[in-house]
Parts: C-alpha cells; sequence; structure tokens
C-alpha cells in the first residue's frame, strides 16, 4: 500500500466511514466533512485524497458518478458498493483491535 | 469493477485523463466557491499533474501491468523448455496455418459472393433430370435461342443473364506468330449495367452491343488482365485483337476484382454473347443462365415460366429424335426446372472442389485438434514442475482469477507465435494448392484476397485455440490447493489421468485421419493403375486447327509429312486425343431398332491410329486408306457385348442415326473419355467423311522413339505449318499428361490427406512421447524400488506401458469407429473402393501402433535403466 496519506493508513478507513454516513459526497465534501468532525484535527492532505479515491474505486470499494451542481459544474460524486462495506466492517475491526492493543501498552508500560 | 470496465479503460486512456484533471479542476473552483484564497487553495493541493499521474496509474497500471507481467512470464516460461516449445509452436502453427488455407480456398471458392450490386437477388437456373444419356443430373447448360423465348418470358419479374463457359483461346494483337493464350468469357450485353458494374477505363457492354449475331466485334478486359498483359496502359482503349478470323476492338476495363462468374476461373476478355456461332443453333448447350430478380419479382412466378418455356422447347427437340428408346424419352421429357441461389457464382471448380474441401476442412480440423492436446499435454506436463510455484503464488495472496489469467496468456503467447507461423503457412500454401486445382499449362486462378474475413477467421482461430488448449491448464491452476502442493504434490496420478485421458482423444484423432487419408490414396491409387487398354509410353497428342477449315486429304499430307522426320515411330490423326473427357455419343440400332438404351460413344480415327495407340485387334482388319464415313467402322468388345450379346460383330451391320456403318474389325476394350465412368462400347469410325467435308480441328498422335518424346515436340510444331501453310499446332502434350489431368483432383486430394495424416502421426507420436517420458520421470522412485526388489526389465516395461497402452488402444478403438462414419461422407469421393475397406482400416491402426511403438523405445528404455541406487540416494 503506497504511503501517501498522513493518517498513517487510516485515510481509506475515514472516507469509506464518511462514505457510509453521508453516500453522495465529492471529494472536497469528503475532505471538509473529516476536517469537520474531527473538529480539524485530522486533515487529508488534499493532494493524496484523490488517488486514494481511486484507487479504492479500482479495487471496486467505491463507485463514482459525475453529477451537474446547480451551478452548472460538474463533480464526481462517491458512494460505497457491498464490498466497501465489508471492507469498511473489517477495517473498523482491525483498527479497534490496534488501538485497544496500543492503549493497552500505553497503560501498562 | 468489473474485467470489461478495466479493459475498457486500459483503451480509453485520453477520456480518462481528461476526467481525472476535470475533478481535480473541480476540487479548486469548490474551494474558491468556499471563499478560500484560490493561491493558497492551489499551494495546498500540490501538483496536479503529480496527483493526476498518480490517479491515472492508479486506475490503469494494475492491468496493464499484470498483463505485461504475465506476458513476459509466458515467453521466459516458453524459451525455458526451448525444444518443446518450438515444437509445440510449430505443429501448432503448421495445423493453423492448414487451417486458414482450408478456410481461405472455402472463403473463395464458395462463401464469397461475387462483387455485384444485391449479390443476394443473383440465382441461376438449373435442369434437373435425365440427360438424352439417360444420366439424373443437375445441368446448367442452356441453348441460346431458348435463353431468348425464357428472358422474354420472366421480364416483369427478373433480368436473365447468359454468360458461357470460361475458354481459353488463342489470340494475337499483331501477327499470327504472336499467337498467345487468355481465357474468354461471352457474357449478355447487358450484364454489366444489371450487375451494377462500373468501367474502370472506357465503357462497357450495354444491350446494343448484344443485339445481332456477329454484329458486334467488342471485347471488355478484366482488371487484371489489363494490368497483367498491358501494365494499366489506358492507351489500350481501342487496340484490337484477332481471335477465331475475327478482329476484335477492345472498347473498355471491367472494375477492380470483378474477374467473370466462374470462381476458379479468371476471365481476362468479355466478348458479347452475339459474337459466338451458338447464338443461332438451337442444339448447343452452350451458356449458363443467370437469373437476376427484381426487387420485388417473385422466384417461384419465374421459376414457373422457364418451366413452361422449357417443356415446350423440348416436347418440341424429342420430335426430331431418331431411334430413341421410348422410356429415355419420357424420362427427358420429365426434367424439372430449378432456379437456385448463385451469389457465388458457378463453375466446374466450384463444383467438383466443393465436396473435397469439406472433407479437407475436416481433416485439418481434426489435425489442429492433435495439435492442441499435444501442446495441452505439454502445458500439463509442465504444470506438474509448476504446482510448487502456483502454489506459493496463492499462498502470498493471488486469486484464482489472477492465476487463471497467468496460465491464459501464456497459452495466448504460444497460440500468437504459433499464429505468425500458420500466417506465413496459408500466404504460402493456399495459392499453391490452387495451382494445383487444373493441368500445370493451365492452372486455376482464384482470387485469395487477405482482407477482414481472413484476418477475422485467423484471430477468432488463435483465440479458440488458446482457450482450447489453455483453459485446462489453467484450471488445474487455479485449482492449486498450496498446502498439499507445497507439502511435496497433491495426487500426481490425477495429472497423469488427464495426460492419458488427452491421448486416447489424440489417438482416436489420428486414426480417423489415418483412415480417411488412406481410403483417398487407395482410390487415387486404384484410378490411375487401372488399365487404359493403350500405350502411352512416348505418345504425343498435338492439336492442330486449320485455318481455314481443310478437307481430309489435306490433313493426311500433314500426317504423311511427319512421318519423315527422324525419331517419329508412328504418326495417326484422332478427332481428339483418348481420355482427354472430349465425346461424341449416340444411340445404336440393329436392324431398324433400338439395341439397348445405352449410348454408344464414336471416334474418327485415320488408318494406323489403332497401331500407333497400340490397341490390338481381336478379329477383322483396320481401316484402309479409302475407307470412308459413313462405311466400315471397328467397334471394341464391350460393343459387341452391349448390342451383339457378345457375338463376333465383325461383318454385321448397324445404324448410328441415319447413318449405316458395317462392322470391319474388333478390337480390345480401351478407356474413352475417362477414369472414373466404366468402359464405354465405342465405335471407331473413318476420319475421311465421304463428303470430303472440311474439318477444323484434329490430333495428330506421335509415338516417338525417344524416351523423353517431349523433345521432339519443338521440331514438331515447326514441321505441321511447313507440310502446309495452313495448319498449325495449337496444342502439345504427352499422353501421359492427358492421361494424368484425370485424376488431378483424386491426386491433390491424396497428397493432401497423406500430408495431414503424416502430420497427424508426427503430432500422436509426440504426444505419446510427453506422456510416457513423464510419466518415468514421476514414478522413478516406484520404479527404482521394483529394480532393487528384482523386478525384470520386462515387468518394468509393462508397468510403464500399460495404463498408456490401454489408452491407445481405447483411443484406437474409437477413431476406428468414427472413421467408419466419416468415411460414408466421403464415399461419393471413392473410386472402387468402399468406404468400410477393412485393408484400410488395418494399416492405419498399424500404422498408428508402430508410431506408439516408437514414441514408446526412449521413455521405456529410460526406465528400464534406472539406478536404483542413485535414484533412491537423491530422494
Amino acid at each position: 500500500m503506497p504511503k501517501t496519506d498522513s493518517l498513517q493508513g487510516s485515510l481509506d478507513l475515514l472516507v469509506l466511514k464518511i462514505l457510509s454516513r453521508r453516500p453522495g459526497l465529492h471529494g472536497y465534501a469528503i475532505m471538509t466533512a473529516i476536517q469537520e468532525i474531527s473538529s480539524d484535527v485530522l486533515r487529508a492532505e488534499e493532494g493524496s485524497l484523490y488517488p486514494a479515491l481511486h484507487r479504492m474505486e479500482e479495487a471496486g470499494c467505491i463507485r463514482a458518478k459525475w453529477v451537474t451542481k446547480e451551478n452548472g459544474r460538474r463533480a464526481r460524486i462517491y458512494e460505497l458498493t457491498a464490498r466497501g462495506e465489508q471492507q469498511l466492517a473489517s477495517e473498523e475491526e482491525r483498527w479497534h483491535a490496534v488501538t485497544a492493543a496500543v492503549n493497552r501498552v500505553l497503560r501498562m508500560a | 469493477m468489473s474485467l470489461w470496465i478495466r479493459l475498457f479503460n486500459v483503451f480509453r486512456n485520453e477520456r480518462l485523463s481528461r476526467e481525472i484533471s476535470e475533478e481535480l479542476e473541480s476540487h479548486l473552483s469548490e474551494a474558491e466557491e468556499r471563499g478560500r484564497d484560490p493561491e493558497e487553495a492551489r499551494r495546498a493541493f500540490g501538483s496536479r499533474l503529480r496527483i493526476a499521474e498518480q490517479s491515472f496509474d492508479m486506475r490503469v497500471l494494475p492491468r496493464l501491468d499484470s498483463l505485461r507481467a504475465d506476458t513476459i512470464f509466458g515467453w521466459r516460461q516458453l524459451r525455458k523448455h526451448k525444444v518443446a516449445s518450438a515444437a509445440a509452436i510449430l505443429s501448432l502453427g503448421l495445423a493453423m496455418g492448414a487451417s486458414i488455407s482450408t478456410f481461405r480456398l472455402i472463403d473463395a471458392l464458395l462463401l464469397r459472393p461475387m462483387p455485384v450490386a444485391n449479390p443476394e437477388r443473383l440465382y441461376a437456373m438449373f435442369t434437373l433430370g435425365y440427360d438424352p444419356g439417360g444420366h439424373f443430373r443437375l445441368g446448367e447448360s442452356n441453348e441460346y435461342p431458348q435463353f431468348q423465348l425464357m428472358r422474354a418470358a420472366v421480364k416483369q419479374d427478373a433480368e436473365l443473364i447468359a454468360a458461357s463457359w470460361g475458354e481459353r483461346i488463342e489470340l494475337t494483337y499483331g501477327s499470327d506468330q504472336e499467337i498467345e493464350k487468355a481465357h474468354r468469357q461471352f457474357v449478355s450485353g447487358w450484364m454489366f449495367e444489371s450487375f451494377g458494374l462500373k468501367p474502370a477505363l472506357g465503357r462497357l457492354f450495354t444491350e446494343s452491343d448484344d443485339e445481332k449475331p456477329h454484329a458486334h466485334p467488342y471485347a471488355v478486359l478484366s482488371y487484371d488482365y489489363w494490368t497483367r498483359r498491358f501494365g494499366q496502359d489506358p492507351k489500350v482503349l481501342g487496340r484490337s485483337f484477332h481471335m477465331d478470323n475475327d478482329l476484335y476492338q477492345i472498347v473498355g476495363v471491367a472494375p477492380q476484382g470483378f474477374t467473370g462468374t466462374e470462381p476458379g476461373t479468371m476471365t481476362d476478355i468479355f466478348l458479347p454473347t452475339m459474337m459466338y456461332a451458338g447464338v443461332t443453333h438451337d442444339d448447343w448447350g452452350w451458356i449458363r443462365t443467370f437469373v437476376y430478380m427484381r426487387p420485388d419479382g417473385s422466384v417461384t412466378a419465374v421459376r414457373d415460366r422457364l418451366q413452361a418455356v422449357f417443356h415446350a422447347v423440348q416436347s418440341e427437340r424429342a420430335k426430331g429424335f431418331v431411334g430413341f428408346p421410348k422410356t429415355r424419352l419420357e424420362k427427358f421429357l420429365s426434367q424439372r426446372i430449378l432456379v437456385l441461389p448463385a451469389s457465388g457464382g458457378l463453375s466446374y471448380i466450384r463444383q467438383e472442389y466443393s465436396q473435397p474441401l469439406k472433407v479437407l476442412a475436416i481433416l485439418v480440423g481434426l489435425v489442429l485438434l492433435i495439435a492442441c492436446v499435444n501442446v495441452a499435454s505439454l502445458l500439463t506436463g509442465q504444470g506438474a514442475a509448476r504446482a510448487r510455484e502456483m502454489a506459493l503464488r496463492v499462498s502470498i495472496g493471488a486469486g484464482r482469477g489472477r492465476l487463471t489469467q497467468l496460465v491464459l496468456v501464456e497459452s495466448t503467447v504460444l497460440a500468437a507465435l504459433a499464429s505468425s507461423v500458420g500466417a506465413l503457412f496459408a500466404w504460402w500454401s493456399a495459392p499453391y494448392v490452387v495451382g494445383h486445382i487444373n493441368p500445370a499449362d493451365d492452372p486455376a486462378r482464384l482470387a485469395l484476397p487477405a482482407d477482414w474475413r481472413i484476418v477475422g477467421f485467423s484471430l477468432a482461430l488463435t483465440i479458440g485455440v488458446a482457450f482450447l488448449f489453455g483453459v485446462f491448464p489453467a484450471l488445474r491452476a487455479s485449482a492449486t490447493q498450496p498446502v498439499s502442493a507445497l507439502k511435496g504434490g497433491d495426487d500426481p496420478s490425477a495429472r497423469r489421468r488427464l495426460m492419458q485421458g488427452l491421448i486416447a482423444a489424440q489417438v482416436g484423432f489420428c486414426c480417423v485421419v489415418l483412415f480417411v487419408a488412406g481410403l483417398l490414396t487407395k482410390s487415387f491409387d486404384r484410378m490411375t493403375n487401372q488399365p487404359t487398354g493403350f500405350s502411352s509410353e512416348r505418345l504425343l497428342a498435338l492439336d492442330v486447327e486449320a485455318r481455314p477449315s481443310q478437307p481430309p486429304i489435306f490433313w493426311n499430307q500433314v500426317l504423311e509429312h511427319l512421318r519423315e522426320p527422324p525419331g517419329v515411330e508412328r504418326v495417326a490423326i484422332a478427332g481428339w486425343p483418348l481420355l482427354s473427357g472430349f465425346g461424341s455419343n449416340g444411340f445404336v440400332s440393329v436392324n431398324g431398332s433400338p439395341a439397348s438404351d445405352r449410348l454408344a460413344y464414336f471416334l474418327n480415327v485415320s488408318p494406323g491410329w489403332l497401331e500407333t495407340m497400340k490397341i490390338p485387334l481381336v478379329d477383322g482388319r483396320d481401316f484402309r486408306p479409302d475407307d470412308v464415313y459413313p462405311g466400315g467402322a471397328i467397334v471394341n468388345e464391350a460393343f459387341a457385348k452391349e448390342y451383339f450379346d457378345g457375338a463376333n460383330p465383325v461383318g454385321r451391320e448397324f445404324e448410328r442415326g441415319k447413318m449405316r456403318l458395317q462392322i470391319v474389325g474388333l478390337v480390345h476394350n480401351a478407356r474413352y473419355r475417362n477414369m472414373r465412368e466404366p468402359i464405354t462400347p465405342t465405335a471407331y469410325i473413318p476420319f475421311r467423311s465421304g463428303s470430303n467435308e472440311p474439318v477444323y480441328n484434329a490430333t495428330l498422335v506421335v509415338r516417338t522413339i525417344s524416351e523423353n518424346p517431349l523433345s521432339l515436340a519443338d521440331m514438331l510444331r515447326r514441321e505441321v505449318p511447313r507440310a502446309r501453310t495452313e495448319f498449325r499446332v495449337s496444342n502439345i502434350r504427352t499422353q501421359a499428361e492427358i492421361n494424368e489431368s484425370q485424376s488431378i483432383r483424386e491426386r491433390l486430394l491424396a497428397n493432401l490427406a497423406l500430408f495431414f495424416a503424416g502430420v497427424a502421426l508426427l503430432l500422436a507420436g509426440m504426444g505419446l512421447y510427453g506422456v510416457l517420458d513423464y510419466s518415468v520421470l514421476q514414478r522413478r522412485r516406484e520404479i527404482a524400488i521394483r529394480i532393487a526388489v528384482g523386478a525384470s526389465a520386462g515387468r518394468i516395461a509393462k508397468t510403464v506401458m500399460s495404463r498408456t497402452s490401454a489408452m491407445v488402444a481405447c483411443g484406437a478403438a474409437f477413431g476406428a469407429g468414427f472413421g467408419l462414419l466419416a468415411a460414408r461422407y466421403v464415399s461419393t469421393l471413392l473410386y472402387e473402393v468402399k468406404p468400410n475397406d477393412p485393408t484400410v482400416l488395418v494399416r492405419s491402426l498399424f500404422a498408428m501402433i508402430v508410431i506408439s511403438s516408437i514414441a514408446s523405445i526412449v521413455p521405456v528404455t529410460r526406465a528400464v535403466t534406472i539406478e536404483p541406487l542413485a535414484v533412491l540416494k537423491v530422494e
């Protein structure tokens, strides 16, 4: 997996999670959503978001379509696929396992 | 994302790049809309070009990359086993080339429509029924006066177009010394217009070029002839040439691609039908009748009107028949008219070769299957060695689909290489086969364009073949169980069983090919080795023409003149050579009543002809110089048997039509028209007629002293006009060549079938060797142990061979069964050979056994000479 995101491998997880709650967001909206929900703590590097989206699209986790916004511009919006939901579930599980382990280490050490 | 979308992505790079940049652009404008400083947004975003590239790679490269990697890997695999791969590619290439080549021939001769407007509206008229000779047949010929009646009768629904048989004739653009040959066809003047053809140069004929007999001496050249003979010189318009004592003027060139209406013969020169003497004769069948339907015309209505005209004309004609048996007459009048689709044109070659080509296609298909099986077992064998590699790939996360792709890409690489070998082979072999269809001095010519039909077929074949031999190994690869494979192999004998099953199939196909090839070869053998009843040794046939026609007495002077030169043993004259396919026939009456409803054949010969041909006299005498026709006749034994119940007919009389003839001699049977039909009752009659009527052409037969009769050809060609200037030689052939041209089709078919039988045997042998070798390799531990505990060499050989020989036997049994079934299909191509000929069957099985034994010598020797200690130590 290429290291293009500053979120230490969790960018995929965040994108999947956000799209599962709010399907039909475009790239910019996904980025602001990550920022807003995490109260500006997490910030997806703008440039690395798109390759990640395209990679996940290629892997069949999300699918995209073009829509025309009210101002006439076209935007590419994304939503989760069935495989994406599975992926989200397993990533989430893995995340919890890892953070729990990290927490345990922090407490015990 | 499905495989298709990804593949699609590979091909829509540009659109993909555009979409990516549009998306990135929309990101920035979104930022701007939300009130961010554009400069800051751009900086935060980073290099758009780099992001776009990354995205592009994300979406396209994985697929392309894996294909590329698999291709390279496949190529390396092939190179790793150089000899095996080369053998596989060559054998497969040969089989594929043969398939493509056969398809080219079938397409060009049978499938491809003529390049005319709406070829689907083109039909042709046939007669179905008994000809005057009592043969049931599908007739194509028509007489011109009848054609004119028919054309008028169907005018509303269709246009009738007459086209003569293509004919190779002599013409000259200069003096008589510069005679050359070309193919001509007489066609209706309105043909070009009806077919929607436009001239490449000058003009084409119209209806007004075809109105009065002998009044339109104009010629249209074919594009091909214009190119070959005149280098596309536009000044050819207005040039003239002599042909048949007429002077023709060239008025135009037909469009490229249109080569007449006979696939297999390319017309060089088109002439209006009115220029042929036959237009005024109601008993010369010399044209084919094409029916070009009008868009709203009804084929049934056309047929019915043609039938009405035909029946009226035939009834009228039958009134003139003399000495015609009554039953024969009824049959003659019951002939029916058929109107059948003819979008591809009509020709003798097309008729004669459509079934042989289909048989050939089946043989080639079987050889292709054998080659595929060979490659499949080769790959399966290699697959065994690669089981660990596959298992490793699975355990580091390669999906089943990925493995299938890997193996299929490998087989596609192999198939693609083989198809390039095949394309080369097809490029050479199709014209080669066409070139052998007719006698060497006038080979068939068939347009064999390499267009999308051929390319499409080849591509489909390549892909089909790749799947055919790739799919087994691919499925096996994708079903790899990593645990068992890494532990030292799953069930190794499963793979062996698969290979043995393939061997059975291969042997079966091979037996079918051998059997059919054996039948065709035996048939050809029978045909060429049967006695002709005369001697062809050192015999030349000179076709001689007189311009203008000359009375027999001058022909005799030429004959006398040719006796003198050294090297000539004997000379005689006949109407035409024996076995040239020509024949003149008629019914024979004895004492005024029909003697039999079998036709007798007649041939005009000079005194001394019997001796020159070495046809022995049984009783009576040869002709004398004062014998004229009608008068004496010499008959063969078949004639005596048919009309005189086998009694010696010398001295008896018979009638041919109104002529009364007296039999002066009885000779042994000799073949007359061709090799195929039974010996015909034949009567030889004097060359000289009582009325001394001039003769236009005849054949001088010359028995030479020299072993190579053709060494006299040039001298004889010069001597003929020296005897009398009106005479010249139009063609010189040896009698042996004439005999051979009788069985060209059989020879071609037998040679091709033998060739494919050889290839099939070789491939089957290779396949068998591969399987045995593999099984010895795999069982060497077991064999070593057996040897160590004292098994004899014979026992070891038996162990190695038993399963495989059972498979060979099984395949052979199936092959023999299928062969017998398939042979029925070729029975019409056989001459005096039954489709279930047991000796041929036994011989093909024997060949199979021999090749199997040869293939097993090396592996079995290897098994027997295994050093138990060495093997067991290593393990």
